[in-house]
């Protein structure tokens, strides 16, 4: 079971990686299932494990010449303060409905990025990839 | 780069705090589309951004969950070292597959959270 949870989690990596995303989506589920947690612990744990992964993934990407530190900064430190009330408006709101709802914009945003990437792919162009690549 | 205004910041980030702890779903998700879409970033520069910004988010949230004692150390290393290794590997990947690449294989993964959000 612990070298379920090890690859897991370097799966969780990888995607952090290429999406920049935290990786939660995976260590959730393997901090639940796999190493057997309970909900609220596995959401827990899952966000103290992200932090030096999106950390590790914040360093490469500056050295890369992609980040733009202050942008980041600024963004996280009202996404810290928001995420206060969006656990707030889970008691408030009709959360099933709102569920579906936002399930449906996210197709509907993956559709959006999938035809801007279709249309970049066609065009043949990819002018951020870094020189000499 | 393309300069942001601070009010652009302030909304994409209180865009993903709410989503995020509204849904219990990670704010990469969220940001990484909203930078793409309506900033203009490609998709390197909003993953490296939604990292530190996901950095600083999470800090927050851990904090709370540590006082509140519901985080398991053994657990958090058990699946964050292998990850840190991993995130290693998917940055490095992510410079050498073109950047429409990488933005139609997020798509592919948000179809698959959309799925997990309506069903969970």
């Amino acid at each position: 079971m612990i070298a379920l949870a090890i690859i897991i989690g370097v799966a969780a990596g990888v995607l952090s990686g290429l999406f920049g995303i935290g990786g939660g989506i995976l260590l959730v589920p393997a901090l639940a299932l796999v190493l057997g947690l309970d909900h609220v612990e596995a959401e827990a744990t899952s966000l103290l494990a992200i932090i030096p992964v999106a950390a590790v993934g914040a360093w490469r990407q500056k050295s890369y010449g992609n980040l733009d530190v202050r942008s980041g900064l600024t963004i996280g430190a009202f996404a810290a303060v928001a995420a206060v009330a969006g656990v707030a408006l889970v008691n408030v709101l009709p959360v099933e409905l709102v569920r579906y709802a936002f399930a449906v914009l996210m197709l509907y945003v993956a559709w959006r990025m999938a035809s801007s990437a279709i249309k970049q792919l066609r065009a043949g162009a990819d002018p951020a990839l870094p020189d000499g690549q | 780069m393309p300069s942001t205004r601070i009010s652009q910041l302030v909304v994409l980030g209180l865009a993903t705090g709410i989503f995020s702890g509204l849904f219990g779903v990670g704010g990469g998700i969220v940001l990484v589309p909203l930078l793409v879409l309506w900033i203009g970033f490609d998709e390197r520069r909003a993953a490296a951004t939604s990292l530190l910004a996901i950095v600083i988010a999470a800090s927050a949230g851990a904090a709370t969950q540590l006082i509140y004692g519901n985080v398991d150390l053994v657990a958090a290393l058990t699946v964050g070292i292998p990850a840190v290794g991993g995130v290693l590997i998917g940055t490095w990947l992510q410079q050498r597959i073109p950047v429409a690449m990488v933005q139609l294989l997020f798509s592919v993964m948000l179809v698959g959270v959309a799925v997990l959000v309506a069903f969970q």
